[in-house]
């Protein structure tokens, strides 16, 4: 019994693994293609049967598709683009950490009237989709001069965003409120409770929303999209949209090479960090 | 009050201070000034004029605007259940204690950082009629593959698609979720001879139920402003308006057509869809989400 049992469950897991083993296949295939595109000769993107592995490698792909367009824009657009998306990305987490742990702070370790209402209120604005408020913001940059400028991209990073907050107020409030008394006993003013024992302490959750806030530029399209004019200001993202539309359909190779560009710095940092993604990705999925 | 108190509450203010402009500046006026918009003819160039309801008479009479609206139900129905049932059935079986289970989870998870716009230039190549990875399998199995990109009848299937294939991001939250439940509760379960499926639906299903909740509201809000890998895949809704979604258009409108008015008014006609499904799936859940658990 107890032997027949045990085959069972060995049979199942068995199973199990070979049903995952499949799946694994279905969600790698995608991007093994696109890096197998990448390296391959234009013509070989074409043969069938498909070859997995290119008959010839080419390593150039990438430097080509990097440098694509250079003799005639007189600088190297990838680069730019790499560059001007980076500037965005340390502006805006710089901004989100700042912003967000101060009003965090406020919602989670301060007492005042209307605390909690103000918190409601904040959550509520999640609800509100970007579509609605789209014409009146580009209205109001218009009017500041701000169309064709990096601002409209990274300013608002530092006025706090209603998720944000809602995760480090999760986070502040699980830290032991004695830690603020005693300080407080020692003389310590707010701005140095804040700075010197909950920063410190808050670190992980500090960089969720960096990381969060860092992947949300760098994938931002619809922003780029709206307010940049010309291709010097492009992010990646838009980049490689306008690198799509001027060569698409046929150059694959140096498409796929350069959308693996874009890829590739997202999925190393992954790699770096993949305890606070999982985590950030946990925290927001179930402390609601 | 007394002085510590006030202290606080000045403390408290200085603290919250970005968030009170932020609010104020990039939320509150905006969404008044697009309430007024939507009542107005408006192109940014010229002032607002005042044109009471006709933008939105204009929008129930327009062919395009109820177009765009079915394309994104359409998408919308089927991508957000088969997205979830994806999500929920990889975590299922992520949570059976199998070996390499880091491993699975960053296969599964990893497509979901690919960022937008690398997206759809990848699927581009993958439906491609002829030399595409899709087709390609499916001719393997006997199968004909169709003209994803320019058959009316399959550019929306292949964007439902696709968008399994980031699903792993829901699947990391209800793995953390599965991983919540009490052990006991199978064990009882065991005890009173369940099978598999029986604890599944009786024990797991309304354990989670919070995290379905949670995951359904914010995937209506996501998938009703689908944009970026459309406006990238199928230039201007392309073929034949089939990928034409409801956030394209109220984009063309403001930054093509230049009429801004008309885009606010489809703005707010989105909220108060959001805002209504939300409502419905709030009441309906109240029967069946079950709070109180480990999540």
């Amino acid at each position: 019994m107890a032997q027949s049992l045990a085959r069972q469950n060995k049979s199942r897991t068995a199973a199990i693994h070979l049903i995952l083993m499949v799946l694994s296949g279905f969600f790698m295939l995608p991007l093994l293609w696109m890096l197998s595109t990448a390296l391959k000769p234009i013509e070989e993107t074409m043969t069938q049967p498909p070859t997995w592995i290119p008959t010839r490698v080419l390593w150039h792909n990438f430097s080509d598709a990097f440098t694509y367009g250079r003799d005639t824009l007189g600088y190297t657009p990838f680069l730019v683009y790499g560059r001007n998306t980076l500037v965005l990305c340390i502006l805006g987490v710089a901004g989100t950490v700042v912003s967000n742990s101060l009003v965090a702070y406020s919602f989670a370790r301060l007492k005042w009237k209307g605390r909690d209402f103000a918190f409601a209120v904040t959550l509520a604005t999640m609800m509100v989709p970007f579509p609605v408020l789209m014409v009146p913001i580009y209205g109001m940059f218009k009017e500041f001069g701000w169309i064709g400028t990096f601002k409209p991209l990274w300013v608002p990073a530092w006025f706090g965003s209603a998720f944000a907050i809602f995760l480090l107020r999760q986070f502040f409030r699980s830290i032991p409120m004695e830690l603020s008394e005693a300080a407080k006993i020692d003389g310590a003013s707010e701005w140095a409770i804040y700075w010197q024992v909950v920063m410190p302490l808050a670190k992980p959750a500090l960089a969720v929303i960096a990381l969060f806030n860092f992947m949300g530029t760098w994938n931002d399209f619809l922003g780029p999209l709206i307010y940049l004019l010309d291709q010097k200001t492009f992010t990646l993202s838009l980049g490689l949209q306008v690198f799509q539309s001027q060569h698409g359909g046929t150059q694959w190779n140096l498409l796929m090479a350069a959308s693996a560009i874009v890829v590739a710095p997202i999925i190393l940092l992954f790699f770096f960090t993949q305890k606070q993604f999982i985590e950030g990705i946990t925290m927001t999925g179930l402390k609601g | 009050m007394t002085l510590k108190e006030k202290k606080e509450t000045r403390a408290a203010l200085l603290f919250a201070s970005p968030w009170v402009i932020g609010f104020c500046v990039f939320l509150a006026y905006p969404l008044l000034a697009s309430i007024y918009y939507s009542f107005c003819d408006y192109s940014v160039l010229r002032p607002p004029v005042w044109i009471g309801l006709r933008n939105y008479t204009n929008l129930f009479q327009d062919e395009v605007f109820y177009k765009t609206l079915s394309n994104t139900a359409f998408y919308a129905i089927f991508a957000l259940p088969l997205g979830m049932l994806v999500a929920i059935g990889l975590a299922l079986l992520l949570n059976t204690k199998v070996r390499g289970l880091a491993v699975y989870r960053t296969i599964f998870f990893l497509p979901s950082l690919v960022p937008m716009v690398s997206l759809a230039v990848l699927w581009l190549w993958l439906f491609n009629g002829e030399n595409g990875l899709v087709n390609i399998g499916l001719g393997m199995i006997g199968i004909k593959g169709p003209n994803w990109l320019s058959d009316p009848e399959f550019s929306k299937p292949a964007l439902i698609l696709l968008s399994l294939w980031g699903t792993g991001n829901a699947m990391v939250i209800y793995l953390a979720g599965l991983q919540d439940v009490p052990v006991q509760l199978y064990e009882a379960a065991d005890l009173d001879g369940a099978s598999p499926w029986d604890k599944v639906r009786n024990v797991t299903i309304p354990m989670i139920s919070p995290v379905i909740l949670f995951n359904l509201i914010m995937g209506i809000i996501g998938t009703l402003q689908v944009f970026t890998v459309p406006y990238v895949m199928f230039p201007g809704g392309s073929p034949a308006r089939s990928t034409y979604f409801y956030t394209m258009y109220l984009f063309d409108n403001a930054f093509r057509y230049q009429k801004m008015g008309y885009a606010c008014a489809m703005g707010w006609i989105m909220f108060v869809i959001i805002l209504v499904l939300t409502m419905v799936s709030l009441r309906l859940s109240e029967k069946h989400v079950h709070y109180g658990g480990g999540a």
